[in-house]
């Protein structure tokens, strides 16, 4: 066996790969409940990719043949149903699981110096997630699936001067058709997938360049021993490994539950309108999109056309998505974690949940004037824990960070 | 009863508008079938194949897969419910030609593989039950709850041979049926789910062990906090 490592190690650092990031990457002590999903957002994207393989065995990309083969994977291909319900829980599951890793970030302020990068490249990697899942839901080529995705390319068309090119650039066609549904299956199977697991790969060897965040948001590299060990961290491996099984095998039971129990959960992860085939002349009376897209999708609802032209929507839509990508640089607080902000931060957190929630809720629902009044409320308040960051964040008084890990 | 009366004076005036509201508002009756009750399941296959089956195509679904679910032999199957298709291993489609039924009823009767996931089992069941006379319609009645449907009350034999509640279970059975074919898998999804969940519940405690016996390195080992 040594033989085998030490012929290996002249060729490849498998020993030195092995300990950086796991033997002997030192990671904080004091890890809680919101350190799960790190690790659990690797399982779900491992098990997206192989569920995938096989349901890629059996699906057909066609207009006329879609809809029939997912039916033909649910109920002649042996194991079909599980696969495809696992892949169906698991994109919702994929997004539950990012929200909370993201939500972390938040309470810990783990964006902040010296981890910018590891935020930016999460950010991109949610962004290339959701245009994953979004191509994915068209596949089945259900109602929803047709028109969700009528709904959402159209909005390219109202890019000013090139939009109606675009669009035509976008689909091969001049409506959702089977040009469509090729270029979504090529991009769904292999183009984003294979983005998504290099940034994963970035985003791990920018967290163990720097080091991971904890809940006390201070740095246990200020304080090593003798041998450059943290004093305040322990060895990733064994555990965090030993302890994130835990955390997979709790994740799994609720996953399991979902899966076997109830797979639609009542139309939130499978809807009943996308058990009926796409068809481009019957426009269903309410279109959404699937629940993690409703609070982006809310925004753009909430602002109305300007100059006749949908576009302002759009912008505002994509800018609630890239503003995510300004937040380390719009924190100005000198404490990192939750434990030790002061309360404007905590107040302004609160508000912001609220609102991202409601407009999440309010994107299921249809468009009435109270909920278009509630949407505008909510949007407002979603850019303004933005934009007024850096002045709540500078006010009011924070805690003494300690100097070590409180536990 | 100076108490009781107005209650119930109010609580009758609430149903009554509950009672207006449902026809406006959809309200649906629960179906309460059990897809684990296989007498029912059979019952409702011979009725769909009877009265349904004319018209509608249940295309994703084959004889024998029904055969094997429901535990009916093909021979049976062969007799019993194949009209109008020549292979046992084949898709249980409607032989109604499609421009045909375009002409006779304005519309091509849906394919009903997937009605129970698309509009649920209470809407199919408070569907067969909303016929009412209508002359003004091609075949003299209309629906409550889908209104100038093209599809004649079907059953209207069925509920004339037999009492309210035997046609009532039959009603509930084409449901269940309908609800099967619009899943198969859930006749093993669930009980499966119960020996994954038991089987992930020892994996827990195994894990949470395992973790507990690895973390005293840290509380009070090797890797407990220094100074």
């Amino acid at each position: 066996m040594n033989n085998n490592k030490n012929w290996i190690d002249q060729r490849f650092p498998l020993t030195k790969v092995w300990n950086e990031h796991l033997a002997e990457y030192y990671t904080p002590r004091n890890f809680n409940f919101w350190y799960f999903f790190g690790s659990l957002a690797i399982l779900v994207l491992v098990m997206q990719i192989v569920t995938g393989i096989f349901l890629t065995m059996h699906f057909k990309a066609d207009e006329a043949n879609a809809f029939a083969s997912v039916e033909y994977i649910m109920r002649d291909v042996d194991w079909g149903w599980l696969i495809r319900y696992m892949h169906s829980t698991g994109a919702s599951a994929f997004f539950i699981v990012i929200y909370l890793h993201m939500y972390r970030a938040l309470l810990y302020g783990s964006y902040k110096t010296p981890r910018e990068l590891i935020w930016i490249i999460g950010m991109v990697l949610y962004i290339v997630l959701m245009a994953e899942a979004f191509m994915g839901y068209v596949l089945p080529w259900g109602q929803m699936s047709y028109w969700g995705a009528q709904v959402i390319i159209s909005l390219f068309g109202s890019v000013p001067f090139i939009g109606p090119d675009l669009l035509i650039w976008i689909l091969g066609d001049y409506v959702v058709g089977d040009p469509a549904l090729n270029r979504f299956f090529s991009l769904h199977v292999i183009a984003l997938p294979l983005i998504l697991v290099i940034l994963v790969f970035l985003h791990i060897v920018a967290l163990h360049t720097v080091g991971s965040n904890n809940p006390d948001g201070i740095e246990i590299k200020k304080n090593k021993d003798k041998k450059g060990i943290p004093k305040d961290g322990i060895p990733f491996h064994p555990y965090y490994s030993v302890k994130d099984i835990v955390g997979v095998v709790v994740f799994l039971m609720i996953f399991s539950a979902v899966v076997f129990f109830s797979p639609t959960l009542n139309g939130y992860f499978l809807e009943n309108a996308n058990f009926v085939e796409a068809n481009p002349l019957k426009t269903p009376d309410h279109i959404a999109p699937l629940w993690y897209l409703t609070p982006f999708y809310s925004v753009l609802r909430a602002i109305p056309p300007m100059f006749g032209s949908q576009f302002p929507g759009v912008m505002g839509m994509f800018s609630s998505l890239l503003i995510l990508l300004a937040l380390p640089w719009l924190d100005r607080s000198k404490v990192k974690s939750i434990r030790y902000r002061s309360y404007p931060y905590k107040i302004a957190l609160g508000i912001f949940v609220v609102s991202f929630i409601y407009l999440g809720y309010l994107g299921m629902q249809p468009v009435t004037p109270t909920n278009v009044f509630l949407a505008r409320v909510f949007t407002v308040a979603y850019f303004g824990f933005f934009i007024l960051m850096p002045w709540f964040t500078s006010i009011g008084k924070t805690k003494t960070e300690p100097k070590r890990i409180t536990g | 009863m100076s108490f009781c009366e107005p209650t119930a004076s109010v609580l009758i005036s609430l149903i009554a508008s509950f009672n207006i509201l449902a026809n406006v508002d959809v309200h649906l009756n629960s179906a309460n079938t059990d897809i684990n009750n296989q007498k029912s399941l059979q019952n409702g296959a011979k009725l769909f194949m009877n009265y349904c089956s004319g018209c509608h195509s249940i295309s994703f679904m084959r004889y024998n897969r029904i055969g094997k679910d429901l535990n009916i032999s093909d021979a049976d199957i062969e007799k019993n419910l194949m009209f109008n298709s020549e292979k046992i291993g084949g898709k249980i489609t409607s032989s109604m030609p499609k421009d045909g039924s375009l002409k006779w009823f304005g519309v091509t009767p849906p394919d009903l593989s997937l009605v129970s996931r698309s509009k649920g089992v209470d809407w199919i069941y408070t569907y067969l039950h909303s016929f009412y006379a209508d002359a003004s319609r091609p075949f003299g009645v209309n629906n409550k709850i889908f209104a100038n449907v093209s599809m004649p009350d079907v059953l209207w034999a069925l509920k004339k041979t037999k009492s309210p509640k035997a046609f009532d279970q039959d009603v509930r059975d084409i449901v269940n049926f309908l609800d099967y074919v619009g899943e198969p898998a859930r006749l093993v999804r669930v009980d499966l789910g119960y020996k994954v969940l038991g089987f992930l519940i020892i994996l827990f405690i195994l894990a949470y062990l395992m973790k507990k016996e690895y973390w005293k390195d840290v509380k009070y080992g090797k890797w407990r906090a220094k100074d």
